[in-house]
């Protein structure tokens, strides 16, 4: 008994070593995801920030079919890194809505001359509110909502080319 | 100057990518009614900031901090409970945006640990006082 009982502390040695090794081999997904998924789209409405292009309110997004809501900003590089993956999701005939983020009317306007304009309509989101209750945590994000205005799905940072298949492929389920 | 120039010119692109808008309202600046600022302070001091993921919103420093607690404090304002403002940040974040754990399935072992430790060593010591005697 006592023999066996001599062996527990490196018993306990060996199981904290294998709990901390693990957590250095494969570290724990740190991505704030929303929980908002499976849930309607929150009622907000945002003022239009530049000229010509639509602002964005949920009641006008209902009844419109499933369509992309791409949340991002001017000042954001990552945004600029999936620029051109939005623009073949909108040649590949997806509606993309956006909420510009604590953004200025100069500064979109540059921003879209320079990158393109994937956006059908564009929410003035000047303080996060709507970001905040859309359960996201940072620029870019894009959530996927369906014809009824559920949030079926969020794509957390930037769309790598390499997602933009599976982004179009969830987008014709809906349909 | 004629040596600076460049150096401005080549970092103007950068400067023109920061944030150009103004704080939030309410995002730095106390409220009136000092129970208010209170019960929104202990709030705030509860709830976690979604890009520093280890600072609470009162501690940080980060835009989307500022914008969170101008929505606690807006919401205070309007007289909501602390209670209800949490909740809702709960249903968009989950419980992830709160310091303080509900009592849920994954959280269960972090409740039980003192009680089952407490009791481990109650055992222990009422072991060692019988072999005493």
């Amino acid at each position: 008994m006592t023999r066996r009982v001599l062996w527990l502390p490196l018993v306990g040695f060996a199981l904290l070593f294998a709990v901390v090794a693990s957590g250095l081999m494969r570290p724990a997904d740190r991505t704030v995801r929303s929980a908002l998924i499976g849930k309607p789209l929150p009622a907000f409405s945002l003022p239009p920030l530049i000229p010509g292009k639509p602002g964005l309110s949920s009641a006008a997004m209902a009844g419109q079919g499933p369509r992309l809501l791409n949340v991002f900003a001017s000042w954001c590089v990552p945004c600029v890194a999936e620029a051109p993956q939005l623009m073949r999701l909108k040649a590949a005939g997806v509606p993309i809505d956006a909420i510009a983020i604590r953004d200025t009317t100069p500064a979109i306007r540059r921003f879209l001359a320079r990158v393109g304009d994937p956006y059908a309509r564009i929410g003035d989101d000047r303080v996060s509110a709507v970001q905040l209750s859309l359960g996201s945590s940072g620029v870019p994000e894009t959530f996927l909502i369906d014809g009824k205005g559920i949030v079926v799905r969020q794509y957390v940072g930037d769309i790598r080319p390499e997602q933009v298949d599976e982004i179009l492929a969830d987008f014709r389920k809906l349909r | 100057m004629r040596i600076l120039l460049p150096i401005v010119l080549a970092l103007s692109p950068a400067i023109a990518l920061a944030q150009s808008t103004a704080p939030a309202a309410l995002a730095d600046t106390q409220l009136a009614d000092p129970t208010q600022e209170a019960a929104a302070k202990a709030l705030m001091e509860t709830l976690r900031c979604v890009v520093c993921q280890g600072q609470s919103i009162a501690d940080s420093d980060a835009t989307m901090a500022g914008d969170m607690r101008a929505l606690v404090r807006q919401r205070i304002q309007a007289g909501e409970s602390p209670i209800a403002i949490r909740d809702w940040l709960i249903g968009r974040y989950g419980d992830y945006i709160s310091y303080d754990p509900p009592l849920s399935a994954a959280t269960s072992l972090l409740w039980a640990t003192p009680v089952l430790l407490l009791g481990l060593g109650v055992w222990i010591a009422r072991a060692s006082f019988r072999r005493r005697r």
